[in-house]
């Protein structure tokens, strides 16, 4: 009797997960499970793959929050060729095989117009594949992998590549700076960094420069003394360390608690609030590159700030402004070819030239990756103040 | 008087009845599996090819971990060098076939299944590498080694820059490993692990197993060959976690190390606990259910994982065995029918 | 040489840190055979637990003027995430441990994995996956010896995990609790059979050693600047593997393995490759099992027929 009793309790608990699956309210706007025939007449539905949970979720929670923010203005406008957008966001919890459901799903069941999606390289490869050969737009707002946008001509980026950022900084290294000894601090969990980290390397030592010590941690991380007391050792002039900015916070804390004062170098994964919570005055004297400066940041950008902060109570990083990016780029898009047919959005994708967005002026080339200049930031006092353009 | 000592009358040779009926068993999965790709959605469809992977893991998990009871919680591990080793040879083979049998769906079937079988290979050799020390230890700590190699292999694939480390191997071309998986291909091999292991399982070397689950100790008093049993079946597990890494490979554009990370090891466990630890059929319906559920909570949003985990919680709390129990599906169905037609015999 | 004495002393102070969380480990398993999967996700919430406090009592206005935090207020602090972390640590046992306790040994295995889940998500949920900056409840003050920077903190570490280890050695040796503790670990039957309060004795085990592992998580956040809610996930495996190491179940081993672990970590990061840091661990945990399973201080159990 009891095991009967036990095997109903778990076929009950069991059930209610079924059920749960099939509800038909939808929590808060946000991702709704119906299998809808097609999409009202009067909506256009837009999808937004990302990491919301794991060990990465608060990329893809950021990005989710600016895409949104950028859903509602749009909205609040009149709504796009006079439909409401509706954004509809899957969790890809970091896994690829997640990223490529979530975008099947996107694409048959909510039957999306365009994609956006993802931060990171290789799950834009998973996700992008199945984008590609459904023959449906895809934006990506911050992976910054070369190979991504190869998967096929309906995979779009808003992003710098890495190769031009690691030569941005190189470059400055060399010209402004006039360092010939450096180390290099990258993250190998990240293909961003190692992507950035490769490039520098490259620009660097073909400018005559020395790397004179390359140490790596993984993202997640908390300890870093163990690797900066041996670049400590190394006595070098500066370290690049093109990560994110929890970690490079850290790091800087690391590196002064240890009497390491040399500059860090670093790329647009340093830009976040938290950056200066995190690292204090430990970062004054750094510099990275970045899409816009705040002290000289167009009107579009301070006023995505401020109703950044307003809707959320926080400044947004980096990647929230790609992600607003990705999705006005979108809209612009659909707005100038005045269809929603997948065809028809990428051909406008493809056409985009001199779009003026948050992170700067965004032309899309032929290997449909993003033009825009990048900007170096020096830190001092806790701030990040504008030092110089570098055109691609 | 005359009948004794005389040989039973001579029945029919039963391999052309077993050989007709599995080929006519192929033809008709191949048949359905055309009929779902042109009529269900993809996204259905990715969901019943992840369904049968994870009933090839689970059924192979079950054999070690059920079956055996020697706990293994690293298998992800194995996973991933089927995976990796499966994608690896088939990049490289496929030239080389397609230079002798011609380009076609003929030479991507052999250049499939031959990786498959590789992967799985590799992944039962490494199985055996880490099965040979391994299983002298017991429960707890054996549990634990495993977790450390489960962990040790995925660092070493992060670490791998020819097989693309962190970022993950896709292969030689920009659209990533090519997508030879399909419900055909999947469900065949879940048939064939399902077969094996079933028959493994109810045969002599399958009682043995039982015997080293009840009581080792007892087991080896009888002559039992526990050692060699034991790291039998860890590397036929391993092996077929690696087949199911192959053809998780070939439905992605790509794999990486941070998709056989710990928690890939505790949705295996997941599989067999509620199917019921010990049973082949229950594995299988903990495969499935696993793959479903977590699309199902999809409506939950954030609060699916911490759900999930309460789930395996509750689970143990009130039945750990599981849906089945260590009892199998189709006896359970025989016994019901049995017990029905002697109910009606005796009323 | 100043290079090897520093990343020395990083070790030393990491190693002690995880010292104090293979404590809980080691007491739990002592006694009731079961990994304590949870205990990393009790570390973690510890470590929270010293955040919120901290700022309730007003350390980032303590940090904006420049002035210390009061030590006093530290203490509190201290108090507050032990408390916190052993209430946290009894309820599980209560909830989830206790009710599969005569369960074959898989069961508590699997319950104890499916708690750290739990606890790992929840706390992404309630506290956002963002990771925080530790706020400064004991000011950094740096001085240098001889090339080898050191930190108050890391002083603090080592000094505070040796006191607390101390403190639980009396406890264990010269307390009826203690004693009680030490005869479940030997026989938990005969144990009842003298008349000893087995439930009490396995909750007030679950306490200190969750407590322990909060004082670790506040000595954690200082030490490492920044907290986020999975910070216990690989943290509370190589605590275990250090408690394994010393041999599970013997006190002074958790420190020495957890120190060893420590060192090898921080040497192998700088020496070695900063890839393998992880790995390391998993390597001297498979290395132990195979040649000396009951680890370096642990004695040789007769398994009878």
């Amino acid at each position: 009797m009891l095991e009967l009793g036990s095997l109903g309790g778990l076929s009950l608990a069991l059930g209610m997960f079924g059920i749960a699956g099939c509800k038909e309210s939808k929590p808060e706007g946000a991702s709704g499970a119906q299998p809808s025939g097609a999409a009202p007449a009067s909506e256009i539905v837009i999808g937004h793959y990302g990491s919301m949970t794991g060990n990465t979720a608060h990329f893809g929670q950021d990005t989710d929050k600016a895409v949104r923010l950028a859903v509602d203005e749009q909205n609040a406008a009149g709504g796009l060729l006079g439909k409401k957008i509706r954004v509809v966001t899957l969790d890809d919890r970091g896994d690829s095989a997640e990223a490529a459901n979530a975008v099947s799903r996107l694409i048959d069941v909510e039957k999306v117009v365009a994609l956006i999606g993802e931060v990171s390289s290789s799950l834009s490869l998973a996700g992008g594949r199945v984008a590609q050969r459904r023959k449906i737009p895809m934006v990506s707002p911050s992976s910054t992998n070369p190979k991504v946008t190869q998967v096929g001509d309906y995979i779009f980026r808003v992003c710098f590549l890495d190769p031009f950022q690691g030569k941005v900084m190189a470059d400055f290294a060399r010209d402004e700076l006039k360092f010939d000894r450096v180390a290099i601090f990258k993250d190998v969990k990240n293909d961003y960094s190692i992507g950035l980290a490769d490039a520098f390397r490259a620009a660097f030592t073909a400018r005559g420069g020395q790397i004179a010590s390359e140490q790596s941690f993984s993202a997640g991380d908390t300890d870093f003394s163990a690797q900066l007391t041996t670049i400590k050792a190394a006595n070098v002039q500066g370290i690049y360390a093109p990560g994110y900015y929890a970690e490079v916070g850290a790091i800087a804390r690391t590196a002064q608690r240890l009497g390491l004062k040399v500059p860090l170098m670093g790329g647009d994964g340093w830009d976040a609030p938290d950056l200066y919570t995190i690292g204090g005055d430990a970062l004054d004297g750094s510099f990275f590159s970045n899409h816009f400066a705040p002290d000289v940041a167009t009107a579009k950008a301070q006023k995505f700030v401020t109703d950044f902060k307003a809707k959320y109570g926080q400044e947004p990083t980096g990647l929230g402004a790609l992600g607003y990016d990705a999705a006005i780029v979108l809209f612009d898009a659909i707005k100038r070819v005045g269809k929603t047919d997948p065809e028809s959005v990428r051909n406008a994708l493809a056409e985009t030239k001199g779009f003026e967005a948050v992170s700067g002026t965004i032309s899309i080339n032929k290997d449909r990756d993003a033009e825009k200049s990048a900007v170096i930031l020096a830190i001092e006092g806790g701030k990040a103040k504008y030092r110089a353009t570098v055109k691609p | 008087m005359s009948t004794i000592g005389a040989l039973p009358p001579a029945s029919p040779p039963r391999w052309p009845l077993r050989f007709g009926v599995g080929a006519a068993s192929i033809a008709a999965l191949f048949g359905l599996s055309l009929l779902l790709e042109g009529g269900l959605i993809e996204y259905v469809q990715r969901i019943i090819l992840l369904a049968g992977i994870n009933v090839i893991l689970a059924v192979s998990l079950n054999l070690i971990n059920g079956t055996t009871g020697q706990f293994s919680i690293g298998h992800a591990g194995f996973m991933a060098i089927g995976a990796y080793g499966s994608a690896f040879a088939g990049v490289h083979i496929a030239p080389l076939l397609a230079g002798v049998l011609g380009e076609g769906k003929l030479s991507d079937a052999v250049t499939f299944n031959l990786s498959l079988i590789i992967g799985a290979a590799l992944a039962g050799l490494s199985g055996f590498g880490v099965g040979l020390p391994s299983l002298r230890l017991k429960g707890d700590y054996l549990a634990i080694v495993t977790l450390g190699f489960g962990e040790i292999i995925r660092i070493s694939f992060n670490n791998a820059t020819f097989l693309g480390a962190a970022t993950g191997y896709f292969g030689n071309s920009p659209a990533g490993l090519p997508a030879y998986t399909s419900l055909f291909w999947v469900y065949l091999w879940v048939a064939l692990v399902i077969i094996a292991t079933w028959n493994v399982t109810f045969s002599q070397t399958g009682r043995s197993l039982l015997a080293i689950r009840e009581d080792e100790i007892a087991a080896e008093a009888m002559a039992t060959p526990t050692t060699r049993l034991k790291i039998l079946a860890f590397s036929l597990s391993a092996a077929g976690a690696g087949i199911a890494g192959g053809l998780f490979a070939h439905m992605q554009a790509g794999i990486r190390p941070e998709d056989f990370r710990f928690e890939k090891s505790i949705d295996m466990i997941v599989m067999i606990i509620v199917g019921g630890l010990g049973s082949v059929s229950g594995a299988a319906i903990g495969g499935v259910f696993v793959a479903v559920s977590l699309e199902l909570m999809r409506d939950l949003n954030q609060y699916r994982l911490v759900l999930y985990a309460l789930l395996l919680v509750v689970i143990m709390l009130v039945r750990p065995e599981g849906v089945l129990g260590t009892r199998e599906l189709p006896h359970l169905v025989t016994d019901f029918l049995r017990r029905r037609r002697q109910r009606e015999a005796a009323p | 040489m100043a290079e090897l004495l520093q990343q020395i002393v990083n070790g030393l102070s990491l190693g002690s840190i995880y010292a104090l969380i293979a404590l809980g480990y080691t007491m739990v398993y002592g006694i009731l055979k079961l990994i304590n999967f949870a205990h990393g996700e009790v570390f973690m919430m510890g470590a929270y637990a010293g955040y919120f406090s901290a700022s309730a009592l007003g350390v980032q206005t303590y940090e904006a003027s420049g002035a210390g935090f009061p030590l006093l207020l530290a203490l509190a602090v201290l108090v507050v995430a032990m408390a916190a972390s052993a209430l946290l640590g009894v309820s599980i046992e209560a909830l989830a441990y206790r009710p599969v306790r005569s369960a074959p040994r898989l069961t508590p295995l699997i319950t104890a994995i499916g708690v750290s889940l739990f606890l790992q998500n929840a706390a992404m949920l309630l506290f956002t996956p963002n990771p925080r900056r530790y706020p400064a409840i004991l000011a950094e003050v740096r001085f240098e010896v001889g090339g080898v920077i050191l930190t108050n903190i890391k002083i603090a570490i080592f000094v505070v995990a040796m006191l607390l280890m101390l403190g639980l050695y009396m406890l264990v040796h010269r307390t009826w609790t203690g004693r009680a503790m030490r005869a479940l670990s030997m026989n938990i039957d005969a144990a009842r059979l003298m008349g000893i309060d087995v439930n009490q004795t396995i909750r007030a085990t679950f306490a200190i050693g969750s407590s322990l592992a909060a004082a670790g998580g506040i000595l954690y956040g200082l030490d490492q600047i920044m907290i986020n809610p999975l910070m216990g996930v690989l943290t509370g495996l190589k605590a275990f593997v250090a408690a394994v190491l010393g041999g599970i179940g013997n006190i002074p081993g958790a420190l020495i393995g957890g120190i060893l672990i420590g060192l090898a970590e921080q040497l192998t990061a700088g020496y070695l490759s900063p890839d393998y840091r992880d790995a390391i661990t998993f390597v001297i945990l498979i290395l132990v099992l195979l040649v000396k399973p009951e680890g370096l201080l642990g004695v040789v159990r007769q398994e009878k027929v």
